[in-house]
């Protein structure tokens, strides 16, 4: 979290629920509360309920049941544009017919402000993107990049609190995704404001935000910092959605405290964290991130189960290597091993023994 | 390396040492080729069906050969002639007259010429066929007096041997019967001699060989023959030719001078009097160019007279009132296409598929209905006994003694192609304002505006080509409409496209018709300029 957030939320989501047509809910009780000045994103597969949650907080789109609140106030019946928030789209929306300058200087003439002032802001807010240039351009005269740039500027030009973002670097191409990134979240944070991003993207989710929001099926699946979300996954849909991740099934064997033995299909004994499981002879799902998994038994504690596994293939991938292991009846086990100068490279064929630390393997619901 | 890279200075050449242009001139040519002949026949189509045919008619607008053709030498003759108030031309014009007349007779290009006059000046095309009727008596005095003379005069190989080229004669002679007879020629010595009767005697030659089938040969000249050789040896009474006939002519110059004499002034006007008033004279006169401008001129209530143009009476001029009413009334029904369409078009835009579809048929609906039938259901709704003034006098709004004038009127004109022309200004709208993404509207009020302001400021702006084009279908289909104000328009609602029709089908004076058409054209065109330099044929989209 930043420094400027306080502890009193600043967007609140109660209970709320969203339908379109009266039979199927696509967004079922979400709660959630963001402080000021929080960078927050909604990360989650397409027909997740992540837009629809944006779009009830921009006020495009009116909640079926429950509250949303910002800065205290109930904002369910107040039109979109007295709410006061900026949002930048996906297709950048930049007014075709109109010069960037008059783009950017729109919202402050909806809001009667005198021109002097009016232009002195443009100015800012386009030095603040690097766009100083650009003012007299139409956006069709410019690329890609360069249009999010002038549409984040137009979010941020009447100084909203909070800014909402609908996928805004999605059709960018990938060098140019990490630039926009970088620069997106440092203006946030040296502005302070209160930011809501949505994507598909993990990594940029993973990077950009505060806390993540992973949506799946209407509900928020857990909401974490990026790097609690990647480490601790509450389920198996975040385990699955959040990186590269290896699923072993199997039967909750034994709960001794922040420890478990499971057994798995195969038969084979191995070591877990619980998560979400609670009784002995529960079904569950293990899952271990594949830079975890460990096969120098020198490294591991010696009272670890360890796992046989043949080796399938090695996949030079440069920083790393990429290894497919089989494991305990299962083709796809993969292991990621840093090219460090001592590291070991596996060849296909080799038996190796695998093992982790109890930890790092979380029993997850099945 | 290429040649290309080593002379940056001269022309790029391709890899062959060929200018680059010239090879790659080359290399599209064969698909230029392929391209114009897959037009090819469209091409054709448009420039057979299309293009001539509008091109013959706007040209019937300034033509006016009829005249000349006509009355080749009155024409002439009337140049002499200064057309002055109160004066009517010499005994020569009258002469002239007698002569070209006589041919138009036999031709019967008179009541044409007639006509063709009439819309100018009233009553000349009766006097054309009066005059038509009598003309062949004029100047039988002068042939019974040569008749008298010799009898020789009423032997048409008199005739042949005086006036015909040796050469012709011995075609003629030589011709089999079978096809036309050979064209008469006239001999050179004759005209040179008697220059009004060698060419009296072309035009009665040539006129009845062409019209009659017949060979001067066989036939007795006109009377307007022996007229003008009246007027040639009269004129000189010395004159002399050689050859055979040469006794019989100085016997007919020594005594031309006791002929008794008819004076064709005078009988022109016991025919009819309007051969003596100024106006005949100068309507011929002001219509004996080839080309005129009088269509034109009548197009815009002027009217032609000898030294420029006037306006006609002020109870004569309709035209100008026409064309405003039709200009106005356009602009009406594009306002109101536009005032009715958007909405519509809006909604279709933004409705979902099924309700788009569905609102969409309604919208085509009319396009498959014959156009004659919704404008008579016009009628049934709109009349005095009809369906909405029934209704509107059922629920009180309206006294029954004081129905609402809806049709036969500006108002019904307005009503029914405002319906008719409604899908032309909904289609060009709506494919617009499909490509106008939602988000736009969002993006504008996320920013702070209103309803209103997202709209006008963002919406409506992105929204004016599709405007543009739907007004430039709809004003363009407007301004030449016919049917739709010749049924529901009666005499206060009609537009200068039915007084062209009329001219076309039952007055008859194509050329004022093709004068008012071009005018039309011309405004048509002029809107499109204006159009153009207000808000640019760039901004003009019909869809994508």
């Amino acid at each position: 979290m930043s420094a400027t957030a306080s502890d009193a939320a600043f967007v609140e989501f109660e209970r709320v629920q969203k339908s379109y047509d009266g039979e199927n809910l696509v967004v079922k009780d979400l709660n959630l509360s963001m402080p000021q000045g929080e960078f927050l994103t909604m990360l989650g597969p397409s027909g997740s309920g992540k837009t629809t949650c944006l779009m009830m907080l921009a006020g495009f789109e009116t909640a079926t049941h429950g509250e949303i609140r910002l800065d205290g106030v109930s904002i369910n019946n107040i039109p979109p544009h007295k709410r006061g928030i900026g949002m930048v789209f996906q297709n950048y929306a930049l007014f075709p017919h109109m010069t960037v300058g008059e783009n950017l200087a729109f919202p402050l003439e909806v809001r009667k402000m005198g021109k002097s002032d009016r232009d002195e802001k443009v100015r800012r807010a386009l030095d603040m993107v690097q766009m100083g240039a650009f003012a007299g351009r139409r956006p069709a005269q410019l690329s890609g990049g360069q249009q999010q740039r002038i549409a984040l500027a137009r979010a941020l030009v009447f100084q909203p609190e909070l800014v909402l973002m609908d996928e805004p670097l999605g059709a960018l191409d990938k060098q140019l995704r990490e630039t926009l990134q970088f620069e997106i979240t440092n203006l946030a944070h040296e502005l302070g404001i209160t930011v809501v991003y949505v994507t598909h993207d993990q990594t940029e989710a993973l990077t950009m935000s505060d806390r993540v929001a992973v949506f799946d099926d209407g509900r928020i699946q857990q909401l974490a910092p990026p790097d609690e979300l990647y480490e601790a996954p509450q389920n198996s849909f975040v385990a699955q959605f959040i990186g590269e991740n290896n699923t072993l099934e199997g039967v909750v064997k034994e709960i001794k405290g922040d420890t478990c033995i499971v057994q798995l299909d195969s038969g084979d004994i191995i070591d877990a964290k619980p998560v979400n499981v609670a009784t002995v002879g529960e079904r569950t799902r293990v899952s271990i991130r594949p830079e975890r998994v460990e096969f120098d038994k020198n490294r591991l504690s010696p009272y670890a189960h360890t796992l046989k596994a043949t080796v399938k293939e090695f996949i030079y991938m440069g920083d790393i290597f990429r290894t497919r292991l089989s494991v305990a009846g299962t083709e796809d086990f993969v292991i990621k091993s840093r090219n460090a100068p001592d590291q070991t490279r596996l060849t296909p064929g080799r038996e190796i023994e695998i093992g982790w630390l109890p930890q790092d393997c979380r029993a997850l619901d099945a | 390396m290429t040649d290309t890279s080593t002379q940056p200075s001269g022309p790029v050449l391709a890899a062959d040492g060929t200018p680059l242009k010239r090879s790659l001139n080359r290399a599209l040519r064969r698909q230029k080729i392929r391209a114009l002949m897959l037009i090819a026949p469209l091409l054709l189509f448009i420039l057979i069906t299309f293009i001539w045919p509008i091109a013959q008619m706007l040209f019937r607008s300034v033509e006016n050969q009829i005249v000349s053709d006509v009355l080749p030498s009155t024409v002439a003759s009337l140049a002499d002639w200064d057309g002055a108030e109160g004066t009517t031309p010499g005994d020569e014009t009258f002469y002239a007259l007698t002569q070209d007349l006589m041919a138009a007779v036999v031709r019967k290009d008179h009541t044409r010429l007639g006509s063709r006059l009439n819309y100018e000046t009233t009553g000349i095309s009766s006097l054309f066929r009066k005059s038509g009727r009598k003309v062949d008596d004029m100047g039988e005095v002068y042939t019974d007096q040569f008749v008298g003379l010799d009898d020789a005069w009423e032997d048409p190989a008199t005739w042949v041997a005086l006036m015909a080229d040796l050469r012709w004669v011995a075609a003629q002679s030589e011709w089999d019967g079978e096809g036309d007879e050979p064209a008469f020629r006239l001999n050179a010595d004759a005209a040179n001699a008697l220059p009004k009767t060698a060419a009296a005697y072309q035009t009665f030659a040539t006129t009845i060989q062409i019209e009659d089938n017949d060979s001067p040969t066989e036939e007795e000249p006109w009377n307007t023959v022996y007229l003008a050789l009246y007027a040639d040896l009269s004129a000189d009474a010395s004159t002399q030719v050689d050859g055979a006939q040469s006794e019989l002519i100085a016997t007919a110059a020594a005594e031309v001078g006791s002929f008794e004499t008819e004076d064709l002034r005078a009988s022109f006007v016991d025919i009819d009097e309007d051969w003596d008033t100024h106006d005949t004279w100068s309507t011929i006169k002001t219509y004996s160019p080839d080309l005129t401008n009088g269509y034109f001129l009548n197009a815009v209530d002027l009217q032609k007279t000898p030294d420029g143009s006037e306006w006609r009476p002020e109870n004569e001029q309709i035209y100008i009132e026409l064309f405003w009413r039709t200009l106005l009334m356009s602009f009406a029904i594009t306002a109101s296409c536009i005032l009715l369409g958007y909405p519509v078009a809006w909604l279709l835009a933004n409705l979902p598929m099924r309700s788009a579809n569905i609102l969409m048929i309604l919208v085509l609906l009319p396009f498959w209905t014959s156009l004659l039938v919704r404008t008579s259901a016009w009628k049934v709704l709109l009349q005095d006994q009809g369906v909405i003034n029934s209704l509107l006098v059922w629920i009180g709004v309206i006294a029954d003694d004081n129905r609402l004038a809806l049709i036969n009127n500006a108002t019904g004109t307005i009503i029914a192609m405002t319906h008719i022309l409604l899908p032309f200004m909904i289609l060009p709208l709506y494919s617009v304002m499909k490509t106008i993404p939602p988000t736009y509207l969002r993006a504008a009020k996320s920013l702070g505006a209103t309803n209103w302001t997202a709209f006008w400021r963002v919406y409506f702006p992105q929204s004016v080509p599709g405007i543009g084009a739907g007004s430039i279908l709809v004003f363009i289909l407007a301004i030449g409409y016919y049917i739709t104000p010749e049924i529901v328009g009666g005499t206060k609602g009609v537009f200068i496209s039915n007084r062209i029709a009329y001219h076309i089908s039952s007055s008859l004076n194509w050329g004022l018709a093709a004068a008012l058409g071009s005018i039309l054209l011309a405004l048509v065109l002029l809107f499109y300029w204006l159009y153009d330099k207000i808000v640019g044929i760039d901004n003009v989209k019909l869809g994508g």
